[in-house]
C-alpha cells in the first residue's frame, strides 16, 4: 500500500511544483510573455520532465553502485543511458565532420541536418561497412562451433566469460560476436535485395498504371486491392508454408525473398501509382503528350525524375518493413534458414537467457543485443526518412 | 440521405466481393502444395487403403472447384473442416478415421476469443493514450515535448515486437516481479486475473500501436490546424480549447477514425509474434504452430479469419468517415 | 469622426525559412480614424496580408513582429497578453478572408458560426444574435435570408458565402474589419454585388476597415485613402482621388500606366480567305455532362481571337477540343482548310507541331527537373531534328527572342526563375516548334499586372515578326481590350456573341456581353456609385444574370 501512497504524494508534489515554477518564473522575469501566457498544463509538463531527468540520473548512479544486487537491477538502464549518450556524442562529432569534409553540396546538407538524421546516416554507414566486410571483421566464422558453449558475454573470467569471446558463445558454442557481424550481412543483405525486387516490380507497374490509365490501371489496382486485403505477415506465413513443401534450406530462403518482395510490391505499387498520378496531371506532361512523345520518354524522362524524392523516402520505410517482417519470420522459425547467422533466429535461440537477468545481467544481454541490432538499424533508417520527408514537405510551402 | 445509404451499400458489397476473392486466393495458394494431403497426413508408410479412406473423408477425390465451394459453403456456416493434426493422431491411435477427426472450428473458437480479449485490452489502453498524446504533440508542435515524443515513437515503431516484449519482460517480470512473463490464460480465471495475465502482451502491442496512432493523429491534426477556417476561428477570439474542440475535432473525426481502424488492423499482424513470445493461447500462436506442422485446414481457416477481420476493420473505417463527412450527410 | 482608432508605427515583421528569420515587412506605419476605409494595395509578395493581420495583433505561424508598435484604441497590441488580444478579436476587430469557402468550417451551419463570436464574447444572447444574423443577411441582399443561415457552407455559392462572412464579421458590430482580398476568387459579375454590399454595410455601421487587394479599380471604389506597398516597403499613401489623379512615386505611376497598352485594330479579314483554325459546330462532353454546345468560330492568319467568359463557360474545353485532348462528340476542327483527326494520338507530327499551347500556371507547365536549355531544346530536337551545337544555337536564338540573356539562363532550373520569366520560357518552348497557331490559356492571369503587361507586349511583338495566330483564352476584359483583334464571348458552353473587337466594345451588345462589360470595375472612384444608380441595387451580379 505504501507504494500507492508514495505515488499519490509524488503526484501532488509535482502538481504543486508546476504552480510554484510558473509563479516564481513570473516574479523573477517580471512577467515576461513566456511565463505570463504559460498555461498550467505546460508548467506541469516542465516539472514532470525535470522529475524524469532527475530519476534517470539517480538510476544511473545506482547502476554503478557497489552493492551488486542494486547494480544488477539498474544494469540495463545504466547501459542504455551510456549508449544513448555515446551515440549522441558520436552523431554530433559525425555531423561536425560532415560539415567540414566533402563536396559543397554534402557540406550544405550536413549544416541543416538535425542530430537524429546524422545519427541515422552514421549507423547506416556502420552497418553497410559491417555487412560488406563481415568476413574480414568477424573474429570467427558464422558456422564455427567451439568446445565451450554458453560463455557469458563481457569477457570477465570471474563471471564465466572468456576474453577470446567478448560477447560469449551460444548454446551450441558459436561465437555470438561473429554471428552478430555475419547477421548484418545476411539479414540486412537479404532485406535489401528483397526491397529492391519489390521496388522494381511495384514501381514499374505503378508508373505504368498511372501513365496509361484506363483498363491497365483498373486491372492492376483491383488485383492489388485484393492482395492487400490479406495482412502481410499472415499472407507471407501462408505462402512460406506452401514453399516449405517444395524447398528446404537455402532454396527456402530464396523463395521467402521472392514471396515477401511480391507481397511488398503491392504497397510500392500503391505509392508509385499515387505519385505518378499526381505528376501525370501536370501541364508539362500534357505538353509532352501533345508534342507526340512516346510512352518510354514520358515515364523515364518526364515522370521518374520528379518521383525520386518520395520514392527514396518510401524505399527507406519499405526497407524497415521488410527487414522487420523477415526478422519476425526468422523469430517464428520460418524465415532465414540455418546455418546462415541471422538476428531474428538468434533472438529466438537465446531468448531463455533473459530469465538470468536478476543474478547475472550480462547473460541476459545476449538476446537483447541481437534484437537491439535490428532495432538500431530500423530506428536509424526511420530517422533519416523522417528528416527527408520533413525537408521535402518544408520545400512545398 | 438516400445517396449516402447507396454509397455505404456499395462499400459493403465491395467488401464482400473482396472477401470472396481473397478466399479464392487463399484456397489456390494452399492447393499449390505438392502431392496428396492424405499422403502428407499419414506419412510414407501408410497403406493405400488408409490413404483412400482419408481421401474420401476429406473429400480429396473431388475436383478443386467442387472442393472450393464445399469449403466455402462450410465456412459460411461456421464449419471450417477438420484438422490434419488431429486426424494424424487419430489414425495412429488406431481409432476409426471417420469419427476421430476434430473440427477446426472447435479448435479455433476458444483461441479466437482469447485473441479478441488481448486486442480489446490493447485497444482500451492504446486508443485514449495515443489520441491524447497526438493532440498534445500537435498543440505543442516543435516544442521539446514534441521532439522527444517524435524520437520515442519513431524508436518504438522501428523496434521489432519481440525486442519490446523482452525489454518489458526484463523489467516487469524478471527484475521486478510485477507481472507474469508467461501469459497462460484459462477459462477458470476471474476477469481480473485474466487481465493481469494479459497485461504484458497487451502492453507490448500498446507500445507499437500507440506510437503509430499517435504520429498519425498528430499529422492529421496539424494538417487541420493549418486550414483557413481554424485561422478564422482564432481570429474570432475564441479560446484555444474551443478552437480545438468545436472547430478542429469535428473535422478531425474522419482521419482519427481511420487511424484507429488502420492500427487495429495492424494489431492482427502484431498479435502473431507477441502471442508466441508470451505463450498466449490465441489464434496467432495456433496459426504459427499449424504453419510449422503444415496443418493445412487450420492454416487456411486462420488466414481467412485474419483477412476477414482486416477487411471488416477497413470497411468500418471507410463507412465511419463517410458518415462523418458533412458534404455527404447534407447533400446540396 | 476624427477620433483615432488604429495607430501602426514602424512595424517590422519577419518570417522563418531555412532556420533563419527574413524580413517580410521592413517598417510600415499608418493611422486609421473611426469609420475610415484604408486600401492596402500591392503585388504578390508585397506583404499586404501580413500587414493587415498584424493590425489585429496577429501573426501567422512562422512569423513574428520584430519591431514597431500597433496601437488599437489605446491598447498596445504587440505587447498585449493573449487574453487581452482574444477579448478584442471578433468583438472589436473582425476579419474577412480571401476564400470564404475555405474559411467557413465545413462541419457547422452558417448561423452557428455567425453567432459564435457574439455569444462567446457575451455581446448578445444566442437567440438575439441569430435574429440579428438574419437581419444582416437581408441587408446584404442574400437570397432567402431566413433560411440560408441554416445551410452548411458547401451548400452555398462562393459569392453568397463571401457576403455571409461579411455578415459574420459584423456580428459584434466591430470598430474595425480587415478585408483580405474578399473578391479575388470571384467572377466579375459576382464580384460587383459583393463589393456593393460590403460598401453599403460598412457605411451603414460606420465601421473602419482595411481593404487589402491587388486590384486598383476595386480599391478605388472601396477606400477613402490608399497605401501602396512593394516587397515589404511602403511606397506612398494618399487620399483616393489624389492618389488616382496624381501619383507621386515612379512605381505607383507604372502601376497606373499598365492599363494603357493597346494594339491598333487590324484591317478586316478578306472575305473568302481560309482561316488557320476553324472550329465547326463542336459539341463536347465530359462523360455524360455536355459542356460545349454547337460552338463555331474561325481564327485567321496573324490574328488574335480572344475567347472570353466566366468560370465554367467552356472556354478551356474549347481549347482541349482543338488540341485533341478531348475529342468532340459532334463537329470537327479544320487546320488550313484540312480536317484534323479528332484525337491527338491520331495526328501526325506535322499536325501536332503546327498548333502549340501556352499554359496559365507556368509552374506546372515546366518540368521542374529540367534546365531551361533542355526544356526548349526538346521540341527543337524532336520536331526539327537539330542536335549538338545547332540545337544549342537555336535555343540561344529563342531565348533572345523572348528577351532573356541566353548564357545566363540556359543552365538554370525553372525554380530559379520569376513567374514572368517562367511564362517566357513557356512561350519559347511553343515557338521552338515553329508553329502557325498558339493557344494562350489565361497566360497572364497568374501574374502581377506589370509582368503581365510585359508578356502581352512580347506576344504582340512575336505575332508581328512571325505572323502567328493566337487563340487567347481569358476572363479579364482589360486583357481582351489590349491584345485581341476579334472576340468570342462564351456562356454556359455556348457562343453568345462574336465579332471584331471594335464592334464588340461599342453598343449595342448582346445582353450578357453588356453585363460582362459593365461589371468590370474602372479606375474612377465614382464608378460603382454611378453603376448602382443606373442599374439599381437589385439588378447586379447573379440577380442580373438570372434576370436575363
Amino acid at each position: 500500500m505504501s507504494f500507492w501512497v508514495e505515488t499519490v504524494l509524488l503526484l501532488a508534489a509535482m502538481c504543486a511544483g508546476g504552480w510554484i515554477f510558473r509563479f516564481v518564473g513570473r516574479k523573477v522575469t517580471n512577467n515576461k510573455p513566456f511565463f505570463r501566457d504559460m498555461s498550467y498544463g505546460v508548467a506541469f509538463g516542465y516539472v514532470l520532465g525535470a522529475a524524469v531527468l532527475v530519476w534517470l540520473i539517480w538510476a544511473y548512479m545506482l547502476s554503478r553502485s557497489s552493492d551488486m544486487m542494486v547494480a544488477n537491477k539498474y544494469f540495463f538502464l545504466g547501459k542504455a543511458i551510456e549508449g544513448f549518450l555515446i551515440f549522441a556524442v558520436a552523431a554530433w562529432i559525425f555531423r561536425l565532420f560532415g560539415r567540414k569534409v566533402g563536396t559543397e553540396g554534402s557540406r550544405k546538407l550536413f549544416r541543416s541536418m538535425p542530430l537524429t538524421a546524422s545519427f541515422g546516416i552514421m549507423i547506416i554507414l556502420i552497418y553497410a561497412i559491417l555487412a560488406i566486410f563481415a568476413a574480414g571483421i568477424a573474429p570467427h566464422g558464422q558456422e564455427e562451433v567451439f568446445a565451450r558453449a554458453n560463455i557469458v558475454p563481457g569477457g570477465d573470467v570471474n563471471l564465466g566469460g572468456d576474453p577470446a569471446f567478448p560477447l560469449g558463445t551460444d548454446q551450441i558454442g558459436r561465437d555470438i560476436l561473429s554471428r552478430l557481424i555475419y547477421g548484418a550481412q545476411n539479414t540486412v543483405g537479404i532485406a535489401f535485395v528483397t526491397t529492391c525486387l519489390a521496388f522494381f516490380v511495384g514501381g514499374s507497374l505503378g508508373f505504368l498504371a498511372a501513365t496509361l490509365g484506363g483498363w491497365t490501371d483498373q486491372l492492376l489496382s483491383r488485383a492489388v486491392d485484393v492482395l492487400m486485403a490479406i495482412p502481410a505477415l499472415i499472407f507471407s506465413l501462408l505462402l512460406i508454408t506452401v514453399a516449405s513443401a517444395w524447398f528446404t534450406g537455402f532454396g527456402l530462403t530464396v523463395s521467402m525473398v521472392v514471396i515477401i518482395a511480391m507481397i511488398d510490391s503491392t504497397r510500392v505499387y500503391r505509392l508509385a501509382r499515387a505519385v505518378g498520378i499526381n505528376i501525370v496531371v501536370m501541364d508539362y506532361i500534357e505538353a509532352a503528350k501533345l508534342r507526340g512523345e512516346g510512352l518510354a520518354y514520358l515515364v523515364f524522362r518526364e515522370i521518374l525524375p520528379n518521383a525520386t524524392a518520395p520514392l527514396l523516402a518510401e524505399f527507406g520505410l519499405r526497407f524497415c518493413f521488410v527487414f522487420l517482417t523477415i526478422s519476425a519470420l526468422s523469430f517464428l522459425g520460418v524465415g532465414i534458414q540455418p546455418p546462415l547467422a541471422d538476428w531474428g533466429t538468434m533472438v529466438k535461440d537465446l531468448s531463455s537467457f533473459i530469465n538470468y537477468a536478476v543474478v547475472a545481467p550480462q547473460i541476459a544481454s545476449a538476446p537483447l543485443l541481437a534484437a537491439g541490432a535490428i532495432a538500431l538499424l530500423t530506428v536509424a533508417v526511420n530517422f533519416v526518412v523522417d528528416w527527408m520527408l520533413h525537408k521535402s514537405s518544408g520545400l512545398k510551402e | 440521405m438516400a445517396s449516402i445509404l447507396l454509397i455505404i451499400a456499395q462499400r459493403l458489397a465491395l467488401g464482400l466481393v473482396t472477401l470472396f476473392v481473397v478466399s479464392i486466393v487463399i484456397f489456390t495458394a494452399v492447393n499449390l502444395l505438392p502431392g496428396d494431403f492424405a499422403q502428407l497426413i499419414l506419412g510414407q508408410g501408410a497403406t493405400p487403403e488408409a490413404v483412400e479412406s482419408i481421401r474420401r473423408d476429406l473429400g480429396l477425390d473431388q475436383g478443386p472447384v467442387v472442393r472450393y465451394f464445399q469449403w466455402l459453403a462450410g465456412a459460411v456456416q461456421g464449419d471450417l473442416g477438420n484438422s490434419f493434426a488431429q486426424a494424424n493422431f487419430a489414425s495412429f491411435a488406431g481409432s476409426d478415421t471417420g469419427s476421430g477427426l476434430s473440427s477446426v472450428a472447435g479448435q479455433i473458437a476458444p483461441r479466437f476469443e482469447n485473441t479478441m480479449f488481448l486486442a480489446g485490452v490493447t485497444a482500451m489502453i492504446a486508443v485514449p493514450v495515443a489520441i491524447t498524446l497526438g493532440v498534445l504533440a500537435a498543440l505543442f508542435r516543435n516544442s521539446v515535448f514534441d521532439r522527444a515524443t517524435n524520437i520515442l515513437t519513431l524508436s518504438s515503431i522501428s523496434s521489432p515486437e519481440f525486442f519490446l516484449a523482452y525489454i518489458l519482460i526484463l523489467y516487469l517480470a524478471v527484475q521486478n516481479q510485477i507481472l507474469p512473463s508467461l501469459s497462460l490464460v484459462n477459462d477458470d480465471m476471474t476477469f481480473l486475473e485474466r487481465v493481469r495475465m494479459t497485461l504484458l502482451p497487451a502492453l507490448t502491442l500498446t507500445l507499437v500501436v500507440t506510437a503509430h496512432m499517435m504520429r498519425m493523429t498528430r499529422a492529421a491534426i496539424i494538417n487541420l490546424l493549418a486550414s483557413p477556417y481554424i485561422e478564422m476561428a482564432r481570429l474570432k477570439g475564441l479560446s484555444p480549447m474551443r478552437v480545438i474542440v468545436k472547430h478542429a475535432l469535428p473535422n478531425a473525426l474522419a482521419p482519427i477514425i481511420n487511424v484507429i481502424a488502420l492500427n487495429l488492423a495492424y494489431l492482427i499482424t502484431g498479435v502473431v509474434v507477441v502471442e508466441v513470445v508470451f505463450g498466449y493461447t490465441g489464434i496467432g500462436q495456433l496459426f504459427v504452430d499449424s504453419v510449422k506442422i503444415r496443418d493445412i485446414p487450420v492454416v487456411q481457416a486462420c488466414c481467412l479469419i485474419f483477412a476477414a477481420a482486416y477487411i471488416l476493420l477497413n470497411l468500418t473505417a471507410d463507412i465511419m468517415s463517410i458518415l462523418s463527412n458533412p458534404r455527404l450527410r447534407h447533400p446540396k | 469622426m476624427t477620433e483615432q482608432l488604429l495607430k501602426v508605427r514602424d512595424l517590422k515583421i519577419e518570417g522563418r525559412s531555412d532556420e533563419t528569420w527574413n524580413p517580410i515587412i521592413n517598417g510600415a506605419g499608418f493611422d486609421l480614424k473611426k469609420g475610415e476605409v484604408l486600401g492596402l494595395i500591392g503585388e504578390s509578395g508585397a506583404g499586404k496580408s501580413t500587414l493587415g493581420l498584424a493590425a489585429m495583433g496577429f501573426t501567422r505561424d512562422g512569423c513574428r513582429i520584430s519591431g514597431g508598435s500597433v496601437e488599437f484604441d489605446g491598447i498596445d497590441l504587440v505587447n498585449a497578453s493573449a487574453d487581452v488580444k482574444r477579448n478584442l478579436l471578433g468583438k472589436r476587430i473582425a476579419y474577412v478572408a480571401q476564400s470564404a469557402a475555405a474559411s467557413f468550417n465545413p462541419a457547422h451551419k452558417l448561423i452557428d458560426q455567425h453567432t459564435e463570436a457574439a455569444v462567446q464574447h457575451n455581446v448578445l444572447s444566442r437567440a438575439d444574435s441569430e435574429a440579428d444574423g438574419i437581419e444582416l443577411y437581408r441587408k446584404l441582399r442574400l437570397p432567402n435570408p431566413e433560411e440560408i443561415g441554416f445551410r452548411y457552407p458547401h451548400q452555398v455559392s462562393g459569392g453568397q458565402l463571401q457576403r455571409a462572412m461579411t455578415a459574420m464579421a459584423m456580428a459584434c458590430r466591430p470598430d474595425l474589419i480587415i478585408f483580405d482580398e474578399p473578391t479575388t476568387a470571384l467572377d466579375v459579375t459576382t464580384q460587383i454585388e459583393v463589393l456593393a454590399s460590403i460598401r453599403e454595410i460598412v457605411e451603414e455601421f460606420d465601421t473602419a476597415a482595411i481593404y487589402i487587394t491587388h486590384d486598383l479599380a476595386v480599391v478605388a471604389q472601396m477606400a477613402d485613402r490608399i497605401k501602396v506597398m512593394l516587397k515589404g516597403d511602403e511606397v506612398e499613401e494618399a487620399e483616393t482621388r489624389e492618389m488616382l489623379s496624381n501619383p507621386k512615386e515612379e512605381y505607383t505611376k507604372s502601376l497606373w500606366a499598365v492599363r494603357s497598352f493597346q494594339r491598333p485594330q487590324k484591317p478586316a479579314v478578306q472575305t473568302g480567305s481560309t482561316p488557320v483554325v476553324s472550329v465547326k459546330n463542336v459539341t463536347a462532353a465530359y462523360g455524360k455532362v455536355k459542356v460545349l454546345h454547337d460552338v463555331s468560330f474561325d481564327i485567321h492568319s496573324g490574328r488574335t481571337v480572344a475567347v472570353v467568359g466566366e468560370s465554367g463557360s467552356g472556354k478551356s474545353t474549347a481549347a482541349r477540343c482543338i488540341t485533341g485532348l478531348l475529342p468532340p462528340m459532334q463537329g470537327h476542327i479544320e487546320f488550313d482548310g484540312e480536317v484534323l483527326p479528332l484525337d491527338y494520338r491520331k495526328r501526325n507530327k506535322m499536325q501536332l507541331r503546327q498548333a502549340q499551347m501556352i499554359y496559365q500556371m507556368a509552374d506546372t507547365a515546366l518540368n521542374p527537373r529540367k534546365t531551361i536549355g533542355e526544356l526548349i531544346g526538346r521540341p527543337v530536337q524532336f520536331y526539327m531534328g537539330l542536335t549538338g551545337n545547332e540545337k544549342r544555337r537555336r535555343v540561344e536564338q529563342l531565348l533572345e527572342e523572348i528577351e532573356l540573356e541566353p548564357t545566363q539562363y540556359i543552365n538554370r532550373l525553372p525554380s530559379e526563375l520569376s513567374g514572368g520569366q517562367k511564362q517566357r520560357i513557356g512561350i519559347a518552348r511553343a515557338l521552338a516548334a515553329e508553329p502557325k497557331f498558339i493557344i494562350c490559356d489565361e497566360v497572364t492571369s497568374a501574374l502581377d499586372q506589370l509582368v503581365a503587361e510585359g508578356i502581352l507586349k512580347l506576344l504582340a511583338k512575336l505575332q508581328d515578326e512571325l505572323g502567328l495566330s493566337y487563340m487567347f483564352i481569358t476572363h479579364d476584359l482589360a486583357t481582351v481590350k489590349s491584345i485581341s483583334d476579334e472576340v468570342v464571348v462564351m456562356k454556359d458552353g455556348r457562343v453568345v456573341e462574336q465579332g471584331p473587337k471594335d464592334e464588340m466594345f461599342k453598343p449595342p451588345h448582346h445582353a450578357y456581353t453588356d453585363l460582362l462589360l459593365s461589371s468590370v470595375p474602372e479606375m474612377d472612384p465614382d464608378w460603382l456609385t454611378d453603376l448602382l444608380k443606373q442599374r439599381g441595387v437589385d439588378n447586379i451580379g447573379d440577380a442580373a444574370v438570372s434576370n436575363m
